[in-house]
């Protein structure tokens, strides 16, 4: 790594990692994870539950910490941005900056107390690092995706509600849209379609991609049927695990793309 | 020291800047004014690289600062930014040594300005418990720290006592027998005219005049630099 991006990096995220909100992000993974072991009745369950509340919080978390964050620190940008630095190296460093102590924090909140029972059940323990890699990935995803939001939208509060309507859109609107889809055309062959969508939303590639790893095919859905009819097995999980891999990539280029040529 | 060639910035369809030419003179101090939305900030922004312009040039030291690789030309330049925003959770202390780090400075940090201004007490508490002048110290300190040849100070003394206002003031006015430059906006047209050498005004992003407020002072025949730009505007509305 680039000296300055280290640097960056190591500045930032100390800063970050003092912050209240990424401590009660952890505190909250911390709980919800220590409730499920201790209630849910077995690993298998306790991974599944934390399954939907990881979809479900991480990318909301990250959309709306990430373009607050970046907003408050338009200013300090632009000191940095006057500092003999390149447009790229600093991009890297902020982005890194916050998605680490983000990925961090929750991975650390899920995995203390699966640790101090000892790894948890060996038999699910690759269903938890699964399910560590996937919040750590839409972790990245919804970083990049808040770098893209704060670097176009000039309004921040514009900028704050096109975050939430991202939010809205992937996590609810989309399951709504699908299922209006599915029943509409019910006579006709939509696995295609249905496939296409899931690859359009990285929150459902991630469920599907974490399902197929559980195995647990009766809480597919439709989009997670028509994946399993067309991907079977260990093919599955490679196909929405690249896909996903996608997902990281495209929005750290777009952003960076829109930081090197914003005028500040 | 700078040389600005026919520089055109638009934002939209809003032209900011409608063509600058203008000659920068090192190791004077050289104040920018205008009403707002005259283009100032826009101009620093561009010396600095944060706005990129449509058209022409920027030249320090015989050199087109789009050729400086890897930004290296803003080593030599102090930014006092005009609002003084820093990471909550970091002290003073930790900003000083990020931006040392990232200029790769090797020097030990200038705090003759952390001394004047009386800043140690303040140095190790995190930033977000400094008062709105203090931080507006520390940002000026900021800018004095890396001993740069070229001082951009945006409405510098905003938000400042009136004592650290004065000592700031008297550190601009040093820097002349540094044998460094510097660059301020400021709408306090009283402290431009005890500060500066020489004066451009700025109007719908346009230089109206650019040279020594002594002559300015002549040719509109005010004796405040206040009274000469508002002898200008008024010319400008008559016209």
């Amino acid at each position: 790594m680039s000296g300055v991006i280290r640097k960056v990096l190591k500045y930032q995220a100390s800063d970050a990692a003092r912050s209240r909100w990424l401590l009660v992000y952890a505190l909250f993974f911390f709980l919800a994870t220590e409730g499920l072991l201790r209630f849910a009745g077995g690993d298998a369950k306790a991974v599944l539950s934390l399954m939907n509340v990881v979809l479900f919080v991480i990318p909301l978390v990250t959309l709306v910490l990430g373009t607050v964050y970046l907003y408050n620190a338009r200013e300090f940008t632009e000191l940095l941005l006057a500092q003999p630095i390149t447009r790229g190296k600093l991009y890297a460093g902020l982005y890194l900056g916050l998605a680490l102590p983000l990925a961090t924090a929750f991975v650390g909140g899920v995995g203390i107390p699966f640790l101090v029972r000892g790894g948890g059940d060996p038999a699910f323990r690759g269903s938890l690092v699964a399910l560590l890699g996937t919040g750590v990935m839409l972790t990245a995803v919804f970083t990049a995706i808040a770098f893209v939001i704060a670097t176009r939208a000039e309004d921040r509060l514009r900028g704050l509600g096109l975050a939430i309507g991202v939010w809205l859109l992937l996590a609810l609107l989309y399951d709504g849209a699908v299922l209006v889809i599915a029943a509409t055309f019910a006579d006709y062959p939509i696995e295609r379609p249905l496939l296409a969508l899931t690859f359009a939303n990285p929150i459902d590639l991630a469920r599907v991609l974490l399902l197929l790893e559980l195995d647990v095919s009766a809480l597919m859905g439709y989009t997670g049927a028509a994946f399993q009819q067309f991907f079977s097995g260990a093919l599955g999980i490679a196909a929405a695990g690249g896909a996903l891999v996608f997902w990281v990539a495209a929005p750290i280029a777009l952003g960076a793309r829109f930081f090197r040529r914003k005028d500040f | 020291m700078i040389e600005i060639r026919g520089l055109v910035k638009r934002f939209g369809s809003r032209d900011v800047l409608r063509g600058i030419d203008l000659a920068v003179a090192p190791a004077r101090i050289t104040g920018i004014v205008g009403p707002n939305g005259a283009g100032k900030t826009t101009l620093i922004k561009t010396i600095l690289g944060l706005t990129r312009p449509d058209a022409g040039h920027i030249i320090l030291d015989g050199e087109s600062i789009d050729a400086s690789r890897n930004g290296s030309y803003r080593a030599r330049i102090g930014y006092m930014p005009q609002i003084a925003r820093f990471p909550e959770n970091l002290s003073a202390a930790e900003l000083f040594a990020m931006l040392r780090d990232l200029r790769g400075d090797v020097r030990p940090v200038d705090d003759d300005l952390v001394r004047a201004l009386d800043l140690h007490e303040q140095l190790y508490k995190p930033l977000r418990t400094l008062s709105g002048g203090t931080r507006q110290k520390v940002n000026a300190a900021l800018a004095f720290a890396f001993t740069p040849d070229l001082l951009i100070l945006d409405e510098p003394t905003a938000g400042l006592d009136p004592l650290a206002s004065g000592i700031l003031k008297e550190t601009i006015s040093a820097q002349r027998d540094l044998d460094r430059t510097v660059l301020i906006t400021s709408h306090i047209m009283s402290e431009l005219d005890e500060l500066c050498d020489d004066v451009v005004f700025l109007l719908d992003g346009r230089i109206r005049y650019a040279g020594s407020v002594h002559d300015l002072k002549l040719r509109t025949r005010q004796f405040s630099l206040e009274r000469a730009i508002a002898a200008m505007m008024a010319a400008e509305v008559a016209a």
